[in-house]
């Protein structure tokens, strides 16, 4: 297909959605940003759309656990639209917030997994406060379609809550061995390690999910924080200072419109 | 009606991260019987669900279910009532709770409607514990006396939700027979903080009008006429002696600050002193507002609420200029008192700095995080005499297009209230912050501090930039100090405006008039509506849930008339409102203090002073405050608070880009330095002036486009020795702003930050000057950030050295002051400005860095560890005034408009060319090896060390 259409999802305290919606973009998307009230309006509307991307904030200010009031409200008004999303072969991303949202509205890791909600969850930094910081991830699945493989690639994260847990080291196993997990923090050269390698504490230092179709992924890390060279942390020391640098800004939503360009 | 109890605990084996950190505060306050803290969320929510349901409530909403559990009911204490203490903290009646406004949300989502939702939080204490530890625990750590109520033990119910509702009953307060005792009396008395002439102003209006005032009537006067709201200090003439001389000023702020804006004159200047914030041209379309707030007593009572609310208000003041700007960037900057200090050095009614520093924090992170809104660049200073009055200051930067700088409401618009819903939260805030604090504040004052839910702030901004875009309004403004009184009195100021007040929504039943009118519930904005927009712009409001409401209209008869269920209760005309207030004369008083300089012997080896000062609090690495600020959310980061190979250097100034199709940017910096006010606050006020724009050139800010803002924070300037340093400051601002072009865009001061201990001491804050600084950025691709960039690089220093130890931390750590305070050369410092900024748009240059606070010895080893590598300096090359021949004074002498700058040897020729005529030397190379050397001006080596014990030292005094 030729133009791949994008929606952001808005609701209260979402406050990641222009930048999402600037980097879909870049990529290539037509996006736009949407207020949830008119999904659940008109169920119809997600069908114009081939990307949903739910973006980073405190949705209803994180009230009784991060994602929960608007994962409580997805699972009441829009659950069956979404999954159907997804059976279309469409994407969702769901990022820091977003991803947050995914799991606890049981769309990560979703139908099919063995898991759902109740096995897997996303809670309090072990540091017990929120933290700005840029961190390493190594991808761990050929299955999600967001992500290159071999590609280490180097994001913000900004979060108070995104350790993510399992209920037993079944559940856990399950998510590694059935290729779930997206990706892992990591140091420079790859290896895993304590705070601040695992910024949050996460169980085997996952930092992000995918389902069993690879088309729904979520990371608590910020893609879109890095679509120019002058967003990363040290672009003053690269020897390209100021110039583009194409492997490794913006991937994720690159290879999302690419993949729904080339198979949709 | 049944109420369901539902409590949630984190599963054993799982990290209960709250009742860690509560934990770790006990022992910080010393108590060391407590063996562990378990934390639970308490919902008490009143419904006619089943017991079926309220299963499904507790598993599908209110509790994880991998890492929490639930009770329904009360859950037994696990050891046994005799090795538990069990802790509740309930919001008393009528504060707000926004986690219950969500849950009553989500169980309609569940199919069911509830009638009432609270929230509370429960501790599980174990270990013996003495009864006035449980008191200390309970009034130092879990809750604020002010907004919360506890309860130990199981037996006692939480406070009633239900309130009754107010029946009008209009009250007088006589004033026109009273005598000038019984006035004085009367002000007290209401905590109105009007003064005699003001009182006797007010009792001539009434006698003229022939009948007595209603209270309401008075109270809005009192907020109008507040320091906070009208400036009366820096607006009044003054009669200042220095040093035995006469000067007089017919009013200070007109013939300082804001004269020199004028005198400047700046086309790019669109609106200066005027609306909520100053308003500066950004490019062809775009125009970009600051304004800096102070939230100072606020903040010593309810340290987390406070600062929470002195964010979200000033994110409303861009958010009420013009038209309405959207906030791109917030700063903070606060002033604490010593963060070690023991608990029984306290004073009665004062919380402690670290108690103090946390919560502050927090309100800042949780408010500005959940806005979106990045906190990008800010400050931390520490002085004893900040221990009764932290100072808070709060800003915000906001961008619009320029055709919507300016508002205009007219006659027979309707006045709309949106957001927030107004409760008995902030009553008094105005008068509150005018007066001094006393050690009774706590309990007298509790209604003052305000309660913050980002969240409605949030949806609001949505809507009301929404309904912008579409024109559907002619003016908006914020309800900040003052309430519904200030903003409904300014923007009517000029036409005349009356208000049903029984249409305002509240959050709770039992206001009366005067509460619904006067109070300062957060996330209110008022916008003025042609009557032919009210449907278009309440859909836009409906659409995405946020409330707005019509409360009245604009007249034209000039008056302010309020009415409660038909019924006057108050009317008063705009011209005596807005300018009856007296016109004050003020007395002020100079004498340069008898200082002198100590004798502080030459040393071997100055590494010890150089970790002293790397350590202090005021010099050390902020990471902990920074990382829990986003400070990238909008994707606009360019220059981050943190630099370097390790992102953890320290940056001089943000740059954000705040459109995605242009490379344009904004600088934003500030500048502070309170020590030298003790020697002279003339020269304070210049530093603070050079180092904020210093800091946006080190990063590439324009030097012909700097604007900047003033924030005093003052003791009672009602006394003539305390005016006088404010006088001198204020002249100094006149003086630096004519000097550097840099015309002042907007300020606001904060007086009488004076604290009355229980035995009648006094103790008062230094006198304090923040600057803060914005300019554009042509091309944010030639930024340069602090840290050393290569080996090889050469380094060198523009700017003299002078002996001006005076003030400075080397000094500090030495128990010393000093009379040598560093002083601006207002003709050289702003051409070494302007240069270094061509130097960085030619591309010149490496790395930058302010050489400020611990002087060039701190600012080398700063740069050093950043980049992860080596300098090597020799100080033979240092441009010097002749009498700064002492090898400290070089080291770390704090002299104004230097900077530290590394060069590529291929760019030598041509940055040096660009430096002719200026001093400056190059003083060093940047090296492989990891070491910070330096040589005196002989040749022997004064400062060998490892720059990653210099970092480690460095980071580990707020490594928390």
């Amino acid at each position: 297909m030729d133009q791949v259409k994008a929606v952001v999802l808005r609701a209260a305290g979402i406050n990641c959605d222009m930048e999402t919606e600037n980097a879909l973009r870049l990529a290539g998307a037509q996006a736009q940003r949407l207020h949830i009230n008119r999904l659940v309006e008109n169920k119809n509307l997600l069908d114009g759309f081939h990307i949903l991307v739910i973006p980073g904030g405190f949705s209803y200010g994180d009230d009784v656990a991060a994602g929960k009031i608007l994962a409580n409200q997805i699972k009441h008004h829009l659950y069956e639209s979404i999954r159907k999303f997804i059976d279309d072969g469409k994407l969702v991303l769901g990022i820091c917030n977003g991803f947050q949202v995914l799991v606890k509205a049981g769309l990560l890791p979703g139908n099919g997994s063995g898991n759902s909600q109740k096995d897997v969850t996303i809670t309090n930094n072990d540091s017990g406060k929120f933290e700005d910081r840029w961190v390493y991830l190594q991808p761990q699945t050929g299955r999600c379609v967001f992500i290159n493989k071999d590609q280490r690639i180097y994001l913000p994260i900004a979060h108070g809550e995104g350790k993510v847990v399992t209920d037993s080291v079944e559940s856990l196993r399950q998510l590694q061995d059935g290729g779930f997990v997206a990706f892992k923090y990591v140091d420079k050269d790859g290896n895993e390690g304590p705070f601040p390698v695992n910024p949050n504490g996460s169980v085997c230092s996952i930092a992000g999910l995918t389902d069993t179709t690879g088309r729904v992924m979520g990371l608590m890390p910020h893609p879109e924080r890095f679509v120019y060279h002058t967003q990363h942390p040290h672009w003053t020391r690269l020897p390209n200072a100021g110039q583009g640098d194409p492997d490794v800004s913006g991937t994720i939503f690159n290879n999302a419109v690419n993949y729904m360009k080339q198979n949709f | 009606m049944r109420q369901w109890r539902f409590e949630v605990f984190n599963k054993a084996g799982t990290t209960d991260v709250h009742g860690n950190g509560v934990l770790e505060d006990i022992k910080e306050l010393g108590i060391n019987s407590v063996e562990a803290v378990q934390s639970a969320k308490v919902f008490l929510i009143e419904a006619g669900f089943d017991k079926d349901f309220a299963q499904r409530v507790a598993n599908e909403l209110l509790a994880d279910p991998v890492c929490e559990e639930y009770y329904i009911g009360r859950s037994k204490a696990p050891a046994g009532l005799a090795k538990a203490t069990l802790i509740e903290v309930h919001l008393k009646s009528g504060v707000t709770d926004p986690v219950a406004q969500s849950v009553t949300t989500a169980i309609l989502d569940m199919g069911v409607e509830v009638d009432n939702v609270r929230t509370a939080r429960k501790y599980v204490l174990l270990g013996q514990i003495k009864q006035n530890q449980i008191e200390a625990i309970s009034k130092k750590i879990l809750a604020n006396d002010c907004i919360e109520q506890v309860i130990v033990g199981d037996a006692a119910e939480p406070p009633s939700p239900h309130l009754k509702p107010y029946e009008l009953n209009i009250v007088h307060w006589p004033i026109r027979d009273l005598d000038d005792d019984s006035l004085v009396a009367l002000s007290k008395g209401k905590d109105l903080f009007l003064n005699l002439v003001e009182m006797k102003t007010i009792q001539k209006y009434y006698q003229d009008l022939g009948r007595e005032p209603i209270d309401l009537e008075l109270e809005t006067l009192a907020q109008t006429w507040s320091e906070h709201c009208v400036h009366k200090t820096l607006k009044s003439s003054v009669d200042m002696t220095v040093n035995g001389e006469n000067v007089h000023f017919d009013n200070l702020l007109k013939e300082t600050v804001f004269g020199a804006t004028k005198e400047l004159d700046k086309s790019w200047c669109i609106s200066v002193f005027d609306d909520n914030a100053g308003v500066i041209e950004f490019d062809e379309e775009s125009a970009v507002c600051f304004k800096v707030e102070t939230h100072n007593h606020p903040s010593a009572l309810d340290p987390y609420g406070g600062a929470a609310t002195g964010i979200g208000g000033v994110i409303r003041d861009p958010m009420g200029t013009g038209m309405g700007a959207r906030p791109i960037a917030n700063t903070d900057i606060f002033c604490f008192g010593r963060v070690d200090m023991k608990n029984d050095e306290l004073p009665k009614g004062v919380l402690h700095p670290r108690r103090i520093m946390k919560g502050v924090v927090s309100g800042v992170r949780d408010y500005g995080n959940r806005m979106g809104i990045p906190t990008v660049n800010g400050a931390l200073y520490f002085d004893d005499r900040y221990l009764a009055n932290p100072l808070v200051y709060c800003g915000n930067i906001g961008i619009m297009d320029k055709d919507k700088c300016f508002k205009h409401p007219q006659t027979g618009n309707l006045i709309i209230v949106v957001g927030g819903r107004t409760g008995r939260d902030g009553i008094h805030g105005a008068t509150f912050s005018s007066g001094e604090m006393t050690h009774e504040h706590d309990t007298i004052f509790s209604h003052a501090v305000q309660i913050g839910n980002p969240i409605t702030e949030k949806k609001m901004l949505d809507v009301i930039l929404q309904a912008r875009e579409q024109g559907l309004y002619e003016a908006i403004t914020d309800c900040g100090a003052g309430g519904l009184s200030s903003a409904v009195g300014e923007m009517g100021a000029e036409l005349g405006a009356e208000v049903d007040m029984e249409d305002i929504p509240l959050k709770y039943a039992g206001l009366n008039y005067t509460e619904i009118w006067i109070s300062e519930a957060q996330e209110r904005m008022v916008i003025s509506v042609k009557p032919e927009n009210l449907e278009a712009i309440t859909k836009i409001f409906d659409s995405e849930n946020v409330e707005s409401t019509v409360i009245g209209k604009f007249t034209g008869d000039k008056k302010l008339k309020l009415r409660y269920s038909g019924q006057l209760v108050g009317e008063l005309d705009m011209d005596f409102l807005h300018h009856g207030v007296p016109k004050y004369s003020r007395k002020a008083v100079w004498i340069t203090p008898k200082l002198s300089e100590p004798n502080i012997h030459t040393k071997d080896n100055y590494n010890e002073d150089l970790l002293k000062i790397l350590s202090a609090p005021n010099v050390a690495s902020k990471e902990w405050v920074i990382r829990q600020y986003d400070h990238e959310v909008q994707g606009g980061s360019v220059i981050k608070p943190l630099a370097g190979i390790e992102n953890d250097g320290p940056g001089d100034a943000a740059v954000i880009r705040p459109k995605y199709n242009s490379n344009k940017g904004i600088a934003i910096s500030c500048g502070l330095n309170p020590c030298y006010g003790d020697i002279d606050p003339y020269w304070m006020a210049l530093a603070g002036i050079d180092e904020a724009i210093r800091n946006i050139i080190c990063v590439g800010g324009r030097f012909d486009r700097i604007a900047i803002l003033d924030n005093f924070c003052w003791g009672d300037c009602t006394k003539p020795e305390t005016l006088g340093p404010l006088v001198r400051a204020a002249q100094a601002c006149y003086d630096g702003a004519i000097a550097y072009s840099a015309p002042f865009i907007s300020g606001k001061d904060s007086l009488n930050n004076e604290f009355k201990c229980e035995d009648g001491s006094r103790i008062s804050i230094p006198s304090t000057l923040l600057i803060s600084a914005i300019s554009i950025v042509d091309d944010v691709t030639k930024c340069v950030t602090m840290d050393a960039k290569k080996a090889g690089n050469f380094i060198f220093i523009v700017g003299l050295t002078k002996n001006e130890l005076g003030g400075s931390h080397y000094y500090k750590v030495n128990d010393q002051l000093g009379a040598n305070v560093p002083t601006v050369d207002l003709q050289k410092g702003p051409k070494i400005s302007e240069r270094i900024s061509q130097a960085i748009e030619k591309e010149l240059i490496a790395s930058c860095h302010d050489c400020s606070e611990g002087g060039l010895a701190v600012a080398l080893a700063e740069m050093a560890f950043a980049g992860g590598l080596g300098i090597e300096a020799d100080l033979k090359a240092l441009p010097r005034s002749p009498d700064c021949n002492n090898t400290a004074a070089q080291l770390f002498s704090e002299s104004n408009s230097r900077y530290v700058i590394e060069v590529e040897p291929g760019r030598f020729g041509d940055f040096a060319k660009l430096m002719l005529n200026l001093p400056f030397g190059q003083i060093g190379k940047v090296t492989e090896d990891a070491n910070l050397i330096i040589k005196d001006q002989n040749g022997k080596t004064v400062i060998d060390a490892d720059i990653n014990e210099l970092k480690k030292t460095w980071q580990k005094t707020f490594n928390w």
